[in-house]
């Protein structure tokens, strides 16, 4: 298990997806898989930036563990104010240009890139679990 | 990120875009594309072949600027983009919105 606790801010950002990342590629995902992982986590973690602390500044902690059914799970907790991203709609991504709005890109994405998603709120801390297959040798 | 002019074909701006485009860089590729169109630049080539990775906060970007030029009776076409860049374009269905060239020189033909 390791872990990292930096400050909510988006000059924390890069640091925190190359923690994930680096251990990413010890469980030996490609160069793709990685960037997949490097841009769910990257949704997930603007969220927090900009969204949980709103009127005080507060934490990120990442913690990234092997679990005994062979899956790379990126734990991300903060304290800030409680949501569940995954309340959130999908974007409608039939629409042209003009109609096009981005909002919930960021969820769609996480949903369709990780293969496992799953929130809780515990101690009051946001608790958001991307799960990874680790791919057999 | 780095953001380069690389030329001027058929009245269209060659730009260049090397390195991630994340939430922290993706500003600069609006801020660069919108001072092009103050100059008034309104028809863009965005090559993409060493663009290594893009998350939303890119795609928002692109998209604020396809707008933009939209208003202007401007066009963006981005070409040549990698597999990675690619699969996140198609799982938005911005592939469908903002239209894509095999490379540079097919989108410069389209001007």
């Amino acid at each position: 298990m390791s872990s990292i606790q930096l400050p909510a801010k988006i000059e924390n950002m890069g640091l925190l997806v190359q923690f994930i990342s680096d251990i990413a590629r010890k469980f030996g995902f490609s160069g793709k898989r990685i960037k997949e992982i490097e841009l769910a986590t990257e949704e997930a973690l603007v969220n927090i930036i900009n969204y949980a602390y709103p009127d005080h500044s507060g934490d990120i902690k990442v913690t990234c563990t092997r679990d005994p059914s062979k899956a790379f799970v990126i734990k991300i907790e903060d304290t800030g104010i409680a949501f569940d991203l995954l309340s959130l709609k999908d974007p409608d991504i039939s629409v042209g240009i003009s109609d096009r709005e981005v909002g919930g890109l960021g969820v769609f994405l996480i949903r369709k890139l990780m293969d496992k998603v799953q929130y809780h709120r515990k101690n009051k801390k946001n608790i958001l679990e991307l799960v990874v297959h680790i791919p057999t040798k | 990120m780095e953001i380069i002019k690389s030329g001027k074909e058929n009245d269209a701006l060659i730009v260049k875009i090397n390195g991630r485009m994340d939430a922290v860089t993706a500003p600069e590729f609006e801020k660069a594309m919108g001072a092009w169109i103050d100059e008034s630049e309104k028809y863009f080539v965005v090559d993409l072949s060493s663009l290594e990775y893009i998350s939303s906060a890119g795609l928002r970007s692109i998209l604020v600027i396809a707008k933009k030029l939209k208003a202007l009776n401007g066009k963006i076409f981005l070409a040549a983009m990698e597999e990675a860049v690619n699969e996140v374009f198609e799982i938005s269905g911005f592939n469908s919105i903002i239209p894509i060239h095999d490379t540079v020189q097919a989108a410069i033909r389209q001007f």
